[in-house]
């Protein structure tokens, strides 16, 4: 059912030259990346960071105003499956009584994969400020390993 | 009644607040609606906690400031986003009852509540038979 989207071709591209500039050490100003807008400008949604430190993957995702009661992950392997929804904060409120309406409202769901294997069972998610943040317990074979050198 | 101030206009404070710092802000995005009493102002502030927030009336202009904070540990892998500071401005008229201004954040949504001044609610008037 995919459909051929041209502006999908051009942020495609556009990510692309960004990496190819990062990847020659070159960061590109803030002023040239794309700033970002909660829930306007992403077709996928949430917009998710990765971090990762030698024991656990952290994914934080930017989206306020959820009904924390609809929040559902999934963990399998090594993709995490993020749904929920966003109310409209006013659903009650005519049309024709807003001056103004920037602030995105539905539902979602979003799969992101993972660079390794995480251990499903630790995950835990925590909602705060308006960012989601799951922590990913690498799975045991994901998780590098120091070899001690014998000195003969 | 809650217009914004664009940087587009040359003269507002958001103006002379971009050329003056090379820190870069993102307008957050707003719902504005009104009732018969008040008008109500929903900003999406992923990341803002209380302290972070920095509202201000001053001269009929409303701020709204804030920086995000990130929650999560370790070496970032993979960005999508970045959490720049907030800045936005409203020119508030008098029409607002400025003192009984009222703002919540919650979720990372701040909602201020613009409650109407006295004489521009709509009032019904009463006809009397005799």
């Amino acid at each position: 059912m995919a459909r051929w989207d041209p502006w999908q071709e051009v942020e495609e591209l556009r990510r692309e030259i960004d990496r190819a500039f990062e990847s020659v050490g070159l960061r590109l100003p803030a002023s040239f990346r794309a700033a970002f807008l909660p829930g306007q400008a992403p077709r996928e949604y949430p917009l998710v960071n990765l971090h990762e430190d030698k024991d656990a993957l952290y994914l934080e995702a930017l989206a306020p105003g959820l009904d924390p009661s609809t929040l559902s992950l999934t963990v399998l392997r090594n993709s995490v499956t993020i749904a929920g929804e966003k109310r409209r904060t006013a659903a009650a409120v005519k049309p024709e009584a807003f001056h103004r309406e920037e602030r995105s409202a539905g539902r979602f769901s979003r799969r992101i994969e993972l660079p390794v294997e995480v251990d499903e069972s630790r995950a835990k998610a925590e909602y705060k400020n308006g960012l989601l943040l799951v922590t990913l317990p690498k799975a045991p074979a994901a998780r590098p390993k120091e070899i001690q050198v014998q000195v003969a | 009644m809650a217009v914004e101030r664009t940087v587009a206009s040359g003269k507002g404070a958001a103006a002379r607040e971009a050329t003056r710092t090379r820190e870069r802000h993102v307008p957050p995005p707003v719902d504005i609606y009104e009732t018969p009493e008040e008008l109500v102002l929903l900003a999406d502030l992923p990341g803002v906690q209380k302290g972070d927030l920095d509202l201000r009336l001053e001269d009929n202009i409303l701020t709204i400031r804030a920086k995000p904070q990130s929650l999560a540990p370790g070496e970032p892998v993979e960005r999508e986003f970045e959490l720049q500071g907030f800045f936005r401005q409203f020119d508030i008229s008098e029409e607002i009852d400025q003192e009984k201004i009222t703002a919540e954040l919650k979720h990372g949504v701040l909602t201020l509540h613009l409650p109407k001044a006295q004489k521009v609610k709509p009032r019904q008037i009463e006809v009397r038979a005799e």
